[in-house]
Order: C-alpha cells, then structure tokens, then sequence
C-alpha cells in the first residue's frame, strides 16, 4: 500500500512537470508580451530594458528553469492588471470561494447521484428508474450557464428565495452549486447504476442473499462498495469539469472567485495571473486524480496488493 | 420387450400430489423436503419462459439428490426457487408448494425467507471464483455467515470462523481468515464457500454444479469431502450437475429433468440399471468423462427446446428417436416403475404397441 502510493505520487509529479512545460511553451507561444505590456510607440532601448527585467532576453532554457524554480516558490510575478499585487496572491485570495462553490457542487451531485443512481439500479423497469432516466437526459441536455440564468430568474428574480449573485451568508451558494453540480448527477447517476446493476449480477451477491443477509446490507455492504469503483474514475474527470464549470458559473453569477479571476486575466492578457490560475487548477487536478488512485486500493485489495 | 417395460405397463399409476402425504411422511421422521408442482416462470418481452414448469420430488435427511439435465433445462432455477432467489423482477413462481418440514415456503414472507436461508436451506454456488466478494476477507464473509445463525462476542466468532475453515480442511484457518479471495487458489476458494455454506449447520444444502469450474483432482477432493461433511452432520444435499459420471459417484437418488420437467427419478441403481425415458438413456449413453466439460451431449441429436413456446406433447419428442403421433399430442403421465422409481414416457403405456 505504502509502496503504491509512493508510485503514484511519482507520477503526479512527474505529470506536473509535464504541466509546468505546457504552460511555459504556451505562454511563450500565445504572442509577445512586449506587444501587449509596452505602449505601441515604444523605443528599442525601452524594450531592450523591458526584457533584461522579465528576463525574456535569457535562452528559452534558462527562461524555463527560472519559471520552474520561482513556480515551485508559488511565485509568478507580478500582476499586469492590478501591478502591485503578487499573481499568486491575486488567485489565493479569490480561490476560498470557489474551493467552496465546487465542494458544495460536487457534494449535491455525489449526495444525488448515488442514491438515485443505486435505487435505480435496485428498482430497474420501475417508474423511478424511468423518472430517474429522464432526470439523467434533462441534466446531460442542459447546458449549466443557461440552467444557471434560468435558477437565477425562477428562484432569485421571481420568488426571491435567493440572491441573483454575490457571496454574502450561505445562500448565495446554492444556486451556483446545483448550477455547477446539475450536469454532473446525470453522468455520475448513469455510472453508479451501470455498476450497480452489473454487481447485482455476480455470483458473491447471490451468496450474500443465499447466507441470509438483509437486503439493505446486501446493497449498501456487498454492492456499493464494489460498483463505487468505476465512478471513480469519473470522479477524477468531474474535477476537471467542475473547474472549468467555476469559470462559466461565476461569471453568471457575478461571483469573486477564481474563475472569474481567470476570465478576468484572459481579457487582459495578464500572463503572470493566468499562468498562475492554470498551474493551480493543474495541481488541483492532479491531487484530484492522486487522491482517486488512493482510494481505488482503499477499496479494491487486488489493487492494494497486486500493483505496487 | 424388456422386464422393465412390462411391470411397468401392468400398473401405470399417476403421481397425484397427497395432500396427506406431508404429515404421514413427516411421521416416518425422513423426508424433510417436499417439491410439489412448482413452476417457475420468467415473464420477459419475448413471451413466458417456463423455466421450471411443474416438478414434483421429495428428499430425505441424510441423503443425496441428484438433479442432472443439460444446460437451460431448470435445474439452476429450481434450486433458486427453493431459496425464492429467482431473478426479479422477471421470475416468479407460479404455483406450487415447497414444504420444508412440512412448512410452505412458497407463501413465506421475505423475512420469514430470511431466516430459511443459510439456516435451514443454504446453497454452494457454480463458480467458487466469484462467489466470493472479492472486498473483503474471508474471515469477513465466513463471520457475516455465523452472524445469522450465532450470537457472540468477536472473540468468539472468530473462533466459528476458524473451526468453519478447520471442517472442509483448509490448512492454517488462522491465518487464511486475514486474506482477500485472490490471494486463494480456485480449489481453496471453493472449500471456503462449502464452509460458508455449512456454517449455520443448515438441514438441506443445494449444490449447484459445485465442481464445473475446478480441474480434475480438486473436483473428486470436493466431493470427497462433501460426503464426508453429509456424514458428520447428516444434512440432505441436492446435488446438481449435468454429469452421470458424477452421479454415480454421489447420490441416492436422481431427478432427470428437461425442459423444465422432471422426465424420471429413482434411486440411482435403478435409473442405471433401468433407465426407462429415452431421455435417461441418451444422457447415460454420452456419461462425460470426469476430465472433460460437456455442456452438450453427443449421443442426442438437436437442441431443447426453447422454454417459452413448448410443444403440447412431450418435450424431448422432437429429439426422440422413438417419438410417436401420441407423444405430439398429449404430455405423458407419470409411470410407476418401482415404488420409487417413476418416469413420464408414452412408451411406458399400455397404449403403446
Ligand atoms: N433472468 C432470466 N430471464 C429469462 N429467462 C431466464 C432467466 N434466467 C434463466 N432463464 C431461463 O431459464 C431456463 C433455465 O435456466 P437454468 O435453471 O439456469 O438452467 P440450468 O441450470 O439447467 O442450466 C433457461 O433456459 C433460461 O432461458
Ligand atoms: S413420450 Fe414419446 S417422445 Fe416422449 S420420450 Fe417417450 S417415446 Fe419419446
Ligand atoms: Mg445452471
């Protein structure tokens, strides 16, 4: 088990580098920075100085292992935007409230769609696993910043049950949450009942029924636990979607965070902050996929035991 | 014509259920399991599948029954039926008593089941590779078993689940209760599933192809020592297989079944030395060796029948090589050929010339 998870962490780090090379080149690749920083008008000598101070006058190199070394300090810079804020400061200090906004996504969707997706599966032909298929169709046809607009004008403008957008209290979070969850319970609720409804086949099932067990620990106990590992590996992939569904929803929502942040940076070209927002989604990402791995061999033993 | 067919065209009888025969045969203080007239049937798109479809047998303590057929004959669902395990929602039982110690089980509430499974009736699945949850540990799934049946103290239980492993001989219990199914051998696996099986002294255990999936040795080892557990604690095995051989080897007495019926039964020297529906005779005719998997049968030309529209006469007709224009209309009555021994074939009539 140590010994597995030794191997994993390896690999993340490995795959961060791989980030880290990615995010250099692109930024290097996406047009040159003096084009956008310096006025049009500039002279030679204005540049040349501009350069010697971003280092852009090092070999690409020398540049990298410069980026890499201040990366691995979380130090990107200086924000081009809002110049005498640090990039990563910028991000660290919106990222609370979308740390927020995606646990709580990922919490009504899990909360969601495994009950849903295990009843189904326990009551397949049956009106709730028909009513459950066209829950899943409707959440996977809905795109979130429509769904969003349309929460905003039933349940905020309409009823006012809730704020139309900003971070005051705790209400302000659901509407972005079930926003941001929606399409995930779809896809995970699917996968949760494939699984399922192939363990409810197996051989161990019919044993724990022949032994006498009742059937809630037949499903919850003998079940779950052995259909819970495919939706894993979604589970990895959701932390991709539920980042690039921050930017979209905060951005309807008019919320602070760092998607919004993102979107911000994008609009002016603010490299250092862009830079830092993706290498920051990239390790989440990562520790995301790390800590899936884990609990793969929590789970499963053959994991555990059999691939170190 | 043979002796058989002549006594046995003297006196046809008809098997008709006795509704007294229940407590009469209870006094006798035997027969502890009756099967009369169940019929299990599948409700799918296609049609109705009547996977078992009217079977009568009883079983006595201490004995064993062989079930044997070919592939999709009933057997598997004749024995889920026992347990009402039938795949749902498709599967139902229809009609029919099973009487367990004089008990209907077919009327049963589900937690009245509950506390028949594993107790009373238990089952040793086909596949020991994956009738085990490969989650958890053995001593996990064995202590889950005893938890049905015993109260106790971890301590305590954890000893049940030693001598468990200790009765079907699996060496170092101890240690064994710590691994995971795929640190075990097929052979290993299977002897835990037998002790699972056993684990709440149940009355009848119903062994569903129990040796299918294992090579040669381990298969005679397996059955070596079901016997030998059948002697230490005098439980009724209904022992299933599509194997004579195997038959032989093992039972009292043997249900053939095809096509959702019981074709013939009787004590196992009887059907051999006597096998009188053709049926019985084609299976003996291709015993498959030990070693080898048969799934079909070499000697028997063609396919059962597909259970959702069966012919109105006998079922094994179409195969029969002595088949006849009564045989189409009409399905045979049963055929008293020795007190125990019945079978249903037209050429056990006086009718047939
Ligand atoms: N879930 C199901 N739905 C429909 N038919 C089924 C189902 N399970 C089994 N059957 C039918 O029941 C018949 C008997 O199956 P089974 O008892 O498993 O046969 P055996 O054990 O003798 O090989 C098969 O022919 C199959 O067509
Ligand atoms: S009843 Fe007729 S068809 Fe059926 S087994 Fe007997 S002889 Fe063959
Ligand atoms: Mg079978």
């Amino acid at each position: 088990m140590q010994r597995f998870i030794v191997v994993r962490c390896f690999y993340a780090v490995l795959v961060l580098f791989a980030v880290s090379i990615i995010v250099f080149v692109l930024a290097r690749a996406s047009g040159n920075p003096i084009d956008t920083m310096l006025p049009l008008d500039a002279t030679p000598e204005q540049q040349q100085v501009f350069m010697e101070l971003w280092g852009l006058d090092k070999s690409y190199p020398e540049q990298y292992f410069d980026f890499l070394v201040n990366a691995f300090r979380g130090d990107f810079g200086n924000s081009v935007k809002w110049a005498d804020r640090t990039a990563m400061g910028l991000v660290i200090e919106r990222f609370p409230l979308t740390l927020k906004l995606g646990a709580v996504a990922i919490g009504i969707s899990v909360l969601l769609a495994v009950p849903i997706g295990v009843l189904s599966a326990v009551k397949k032909d049956t009106i709730f696993d028909l009513n459950g298929k066209v829950f899943a169709l409707l959440g996977q046809a809905t795109p979130p910043f429509w769904l969003g607009i349309m929460l905003i004008w039933i349940f905020a403008v309409e009823l006012d049950f809730f704020p139309t957008g900003g971070d005051e209290g705790i209400s302000w979070i659901i509407l972005p949450a079930i926003t941001l969850g929606w399409f995930q319970v779809a896809a995970l609720m699917r996968l949760v009942r494939s699984a399922m409804l192939e363990v409810l086949e197996t051989e161990y099932v019919t044993l724990a029924r022949v032994k006498g067990i009742r059937e809630w620990k037949v499903v919850w106990k003998h079940c779950l636990r052995n259909a819970s590992i495919p939706p894993l590996t979604l589970f990895g992939i959701l932390a991709a979607q539920v980042m690039t569904g921050a930017i979209v929803t905060e951005t309807v929502f008019s919320l602070p965070g760092t998607g919004n942040l993102a979107i911000e940076a994008i609009r002016g070209r603010d490299y250092p902050v862009i830079q830092a927002v993706v290498v920051l989604f990239a390790v989440i990402y990562i520790g995301m996929n790390l800590a899936v791995d884990i609990l793969y061999a929590y789970l499963d033993p053959r994991i555990r035991y059999d691939r170190a | 014509m043979t002796a058989r067919n002549e006594s046995a065209m003297s006196e046809p009888q008809q098997d008709v259920p006795n509704p007294n025969l229940s407590r009469r045969e209870m006094g006798v203080g035997d027969v502890i399991l009756q099967v009369r007239g169940l019929r299990t049937w599948f409700y799918t798109r296609a049609g109705i599948v009547k996977a078992v479809d009217g079977i009568d047998f009883d079983l006595r303590q201490g004995e064993t029954l062989g079930i044997v057929g070919e592939s999709g004959c009933g057997k598997s669902m004749t024995a889920r039926s026992l347990l009402r395990l039938v795949p749902r929602p498709a599967g139902r039982i229809v009609s029919g008593q099973i009487l367990l110690e004089g008990e209907d089980l077919v009327t049963k509430s589900e937690e009245e089941m509950r506390q028949v499974r594993g107790k009373r009736i238990s089952m040793i699945l086909q596949d020991p590779q994956t009738s085990l949850n490969p989650l958890y540990t053995i001593g996990n799934q064995l202590r889950e078993a005893l938890g049905q049946a015993h109260r106790g103290n971890s301590k305590s239980m954890v000893r049940r689940a030693i001598d468990a492993l200790r009765s079907v001989n699996v060496a170092a219990p101890e240690r064994r209760l710590h691994d995971y199914p795929h640190q075990m051998s097929g052979g290993m696996k299977q002897r835990v599933v037998g002790a699972i099986a056993i684990s709440c002294e149940p009355s009848v255990i119903i062994a569903d192809e129990p040796t299918t999936a294992l090579d040669v040795t381990i298969q005679l080892q397996y059955l070596r020592l079901l016997k030998e557990i059948q002697e230490n604690t005098g439980l009724a095995i209904i022992f299933i297989t599509h194997d004579f051989g195997v038959v032989a080897r093992m039972c009292d007495r043997v249900a053939v079944m095809y096509a959702g019926r019981i074709v013939e039964q009787g004590p196992v020297r009887e059907l051999f030395n006597n096998p009188s529906h053709p049926y019985t005779e084609a299976l003996m005719a291709s015993v498959p060796k030990l070693e080898e998997r048969v799934e079909w049968l070499y000697s028997i030309e063609g396919q059962p029948p597909l259970l959702r529209d069966l012919p109105p006469g006998c079922r094994f007709a179409p195969r029969c090589p002595e088949a006849r224009e009564q045989c189409l209309a009409e399905y045979p009555s049963s055929h008293r050929l020795s007190p125990e021994h019945t079978a249903h074939c037209w050429r056990l009539d006086t009718s047939w010339q």
